[in-house]
């Protein structure tokens, strides 16, 4: 266990499958150094096409390279990735099952500095709301390289979401990683926290705290927020006094909707950690900004008090 | 270069195009019969003279590719892939925009064999057809890919994304076509936005430039073949046209960009391409 940034493992991990896969190609929209895509740039310079800025070009000719029998992978700031090239995934990628890889760096909050332009709450929902479309959201940084293999394995089109962050190891090095399968991270009986992203670290921190109060969490990870097994998040959901949804994403189309559809007709009681329906702001750090929209260790922990049933002190 | 021979099988290629289409789009059903029309030479000598490809191999590695950044003038490329047997004509040219028609009303590569991109949201095509030519260069390929775009596509800006880009990385094997046909939509395409020369723009932007009668199957052949000869940087083959062509009543009139046949106009569509009667259609 250590520490590793999500972009690094990214960019290492994209060296290792090119070295392996002769096909992937790898895109860029003048932000190399800060996505990590650089790494490919010094190992396969024939392979890397840095198109400037003008992510909708970059997207579509992703598509096209895709046609050609190519697997590339683009690479762009998370909000920009899926706000300003939607179009362009929608129509040239996702309509023809095109095999593009599509990597949002920089998600969430996790752009701190740079305000409400640069970070991206909707991204996860605009990315599963487009049909064929595969969304990765890994925990940490040994994840990511779970989920760029697995892309790169994948015949069809994918959204990659990556933190900005250096984060501490969670994901168990001997747990099945399959699309689609939440992964327990830690075992209760009390109430089932899910979450996505970055938010595991928030969540298993609660959890302690709530287990020093006698209430036993799971914490349930969602490693592609699409497809997602709901009969899986039905059984971890089962027999709890409730359950809390925690995402560094709009309340809106994000996790929180899709876990209380697949919890539907049930009458487990469900809270809500997420950004609520607002954008972001510039702050010193991306800890202030958890705290301040309520997505930190201290609000889920919160939100399971209330969901074990137990009042707020 | 087009012998006399060549050139008559071409035009006669080029009115059975031009009569799919308007039997494609049939009568009471708003169709894309003017841009259709309006590039339906230059599909036939692409098709019938230029292309390598092979109706009975679509996936065929080597072949030339034509993409339709104006997505929505597929009937065009619909017509022009039943002439050269890509799918059978009888089974399906009654069945545009039917409900599970393989014939969509923007082209689907998942649906039709000789599609080669799933085209119609404006201004994404070059942007596909110069990623495509890369990979095909990667991968040491000499297959060329074409590309046609509307003039009143131009208001795109992700095209001239594309254009800095194909240029930038000498996209060779990139043909863009532009079908300056004057016309949109709603009306005249030098009403709606000032672009000035597209030939200097064009040029400026890195491309070897022609500008060609787009009716004129000699002149788009001698384009295309001279395209050939051009290293280190894309072509542009500026195709001034009539939207419309081939059909009386429809040529320059921006009403049939998505108009609505009458059976009388039909008829006299189909009569126009020598037609004697709606049956031999």
């Amino acid at each position: 266990m250590g520490v590793h940034n999500q972009r690094k493992e990214y960019g290492r991990m994209l060296v290792e499958m090119g070295k392996k896969n002769p096909d992937i190609v790898v895109l860029e929209a003048d932000l190399g150094k800060s996505t990590m895509s650089c790494m490919f740039e010094e190992a396969f310079p024939d392979r890397y096409f840095e198109m400037g800025i003008a992510e909708q070009n970059m997207t579509s000719f992703a598509g096209g390279l895709a046609l050609s029998g190519k697997v590339p992978f683009t690479n762009t700031f998370a909000v920009f990735a899926s706000g300003r090239a939607y179009d362009q995934i929608r129509q040239s990628i996702a309509t023809a099952k095109l095999n593009v890889k599509i990597v949002g760096s920089s998600c969430g909050m996790s752009d701190f500095g740079d305000g409400a332009t640069h970070q991206s709450i909707d991204d996860a929902a605009i990315m599963s709301a487009i049909p064929n479309m595969t969304v990765f959201t890994p925990c940490d940084g040994v994840e990511v390289r779970r989920a760029v293999e697995a892309a790169a394995q994948l015949e069809g089109p994918c959204y990659i979401r990556l933190c900005r962050n250096d984060l501490e190891d969670i994901f168990p090095d001997d747990a099945p990683y399959k699309i689609g399968e939440p992964i327990v991270l830690r075992e209760g009986t009390d109430v089932t926290v899910f979450t996505h992203g970055i938010m595991a670290h928030e969540a298993l921190k609660a959890a302690s705290e709530a287990e020093k109060e006698g209430i036993s969490v799971s914490v349930v990870h969602i490693p592609t927020i699409k497809p997602l097994n709901e009969d899986a998040v039905r059984a971890l959901a089962a027999g709890k006094k409730g359950v809390v949804v925690c995402e560094e994403c709009s309340i809106r189309g994000g996790l929180n909707m899709l876990i209380s559809f697949a919890l539907r007709g049930s009458a487990i009681p469900m809270e809500s950690v997420a950004v609520m329906d607002v954008f972001g702001q510039s702050a010193s750090s991306h800890e202030e900004l958890l705290e301040y929209y309520e997505l930190d260790a201290k609000s889920i922990y919160k939100k399971i008090k209330r969901a074990a049933g137990k009042q707020e002190s | 270069m087009l012998n006399q021979e060549k050139k008559q099988e071409l035009e006669v290629r080029a009115r059975e195009i031009r009569k799919d289409i308007v039997t494609m789009i049939g009568v009471g059903k708003a169709g894309h019969l003017g841009g259709s029309c309006s590039l339906a030479d230059i599909v036939t000598v692409l098709y019938f003279y230029k292309m390598r490809h092979n109706p009975e191999e679509p996936e065929w590695k080597r072949r030339d590719r034509f993409l339709l950044s104006k997505g929505h003038a597929a009937i065009v490329q619909y017509a022009a892939l039943m002439e050269c047997g890509y799918f059978d004509k009888k089974t399906h040219i009654h069945t545009l925009k039917k409900l599970g028609s393989r014939l969509q009303g923007h082209p689907d590569m998942r649906k039709l064999p000789g599609i080669e991109a799933n085209t119609g949201s404006l201004g994404q095509g070059v942007s596909l057809a110069a990623g495509l030519a890369a990979g095909l260069k990667l991968d040491g390929l000499d297959s060329k890919v074409y590309v046609a775009v509307g003039d009143g596509e131009l208001a795109e800006g992700q095209l001239w994304e594309a254009f800095m880009a194909a240029s930038n990385f000498k996209l060779d094997n990139l043909r863009v076509i532009i079908d300056r046909n004057g016309l949109q939509a709603t009306g005249k395409t030098a009403e709606r936005f000032q672009i000035a020369s597209i030939e200097d723009k064009m040029s400026s932007f890195g491309f070897e430039v022609m500008t060609i009668n787009g009716h004129d199957l000699e002149q788009i052949a001698d384009a295309f073949d001279k395209a050939d000869e051009i290293k280190e940087r894309p072509v542009c083959i500026i195709a001034d046209t009539i939207k419309g062509k081939g059909i009386p009543f429809a040529e320059g009139v921006a009403a049939f960009h998505n108009g609505t046949l009458t059976q009388e106009q039909y008829e006299e569509a189909l009569q126009a391409l020598g037609c004697v009667s709606r049956t031999e259609a």
